[in-house]
């Protein structure tokens, strides 16, 4: 895991530096304890992507540089204040509209006419999954290990993930990641087609540049167009999905399993309980 | 025994203590020190030197390396 940028900063945040060297930019995450998204991240995101140049980029690298993973998730602690602060009229409006802002960040990435690789290792749960699911191809470290563990908050994933996540693997994987809450491993992630290649802890970043080099070689239009045709944006089940997300989330139970987890000092948060 | 052993080992390599200061009765968040998160990285030492898939919910409850050991025996 290389904690530091490969370029000079061209936007830089607390939780992101967005760099670019020899046509590739890199999105590097560094938003102690382990990249949550939340208001901050998602300024910082909509920030990076407003600076990105599609003319002058081939290729965006999407990494993080905290030793604990590539991103744990949603904002639990931010999410759990909205909430316990009371649901007043506008609650559930607000909800919607942080969700909707979250779509469009995810969106943008996803339809980006570059080439995204996906450097993960370690924690790739949640909200983070769902943001490595934009990438076009994600590159594992050998620690990589990829979860939804919104069930047992009483949710389901509510940034995108879901049906970006049935339009790279089948249907089984989809519902044994989603119903059981489990953690794949990186050979796992591969095996079922989530992850194009598995490699040494530490070598992700040499191995997403070794990618990114290789494809700037081939014309723009066929890669752009190849991309547009091959990855969709599944427009119909975002919306379904990001419905099912806001009606869940006005139950109690939700609001019971962000407490449990917010105020919990077990050593154990990320196991299953 | 066997399994237990090389369980250690593992530990030990991947945390990076003795691996003779380990017992096969020891709660290996407490004597290692490690939190769920390193956990997970044990486990995935563990899924690849064994060659086995645990879903880590049948983890609930295994804190010892005896118990982790027997676990990844039902899976072999």
């Amino acid at each position: 895991m290389q904690a530091e940028p490969f370029a000079a900063p061209v936007f830089q945040t607390s939780s992101l530096t967005l760099s670019l060297e020899g046509g590739s930019y890199e999105l590097l995450l560094h938003a102690p304890p382990c990249n949550e998204i939340g208001t901050t991240m998602l300024d910082a995101l909509e920030g990076a992507l407003d600076r990105i140049d599609t003319s002058v980029g081939h290729s965006l690298i999407i990494r993080s540089g905290l030793e604990a993973g590539f991103c744990a998730g949603a904002n639990l602690r931010e999410l759990y204040t909205a909430i316990a602060a009371g649901k007043d009229a506008t609650h559930h409006e607000r909800l919607a509209a942080w969700l909707d802002r979250i779509h469009a960040v995810m969106d943008r990435i996803d339809m980006l006419p570059l080439t995204t690789v996906g450097v993960v290792h370690r924690v790739c749960f949640g909200g983070g999954f769902e943001l490595a699911l934009t990438c076009d191809i994600l590159i594992a470290e050998k620690n990589a290990r990829f979860a939804f563990p919104e069930l047992r908050l009483g949710i389901i994933p509510g940034f995108g993930g879901i049906p970006r996540l049935r339009r790279d693997v089948g249907n089984a994987v989809v519902r044994d990641l989603l119903i059981t809450g489990r953690t794949f491993n990186a050979n796992k992630a591969q095996e079922v087609g989530l992850v194009s290649q598995v490699v040494p802890e530490g070598e992700g970043v040499r191995a997403a540049k070794a990618l990114t080099a290789q494809q700037s070689k081939y014309d723009r239009d066929a890669r752009v167009s190849c991309k547009a045709f091959m990855k969709p944006l599944p427009i119909e089940e975002l919306a379904a999905e990001k419905a099912i997300f806001l009606r869940l989330f006005h139950n109690d139970a939700v609001t019971e399993g962000l407490r449990r987890f917010v105020e919990s000092t077990d050593v154990r948060p990320y196991l299953p309980s | 025994m066997e399994t237990v052993n090389t369980l250690m080992q593992l530990a030990a390599k991947r945390f990076k203590v003795d691996a003779a200061t380990l017992r096969a009765e020891d709660d290996f968040f407490a004597k290692l020190g490690i939190d769920s998160l390193k956990a997970l990285d044990l486990l995935s030492d563990v899924e690849d030197k064994f060659d086995v898939e645990i879903p880590d919910y049948e983890l609930q409850g295994v804190v010892t390396f005896a118990a982790l050991a027997a676990v990844i025996d039902t899976r072999r």
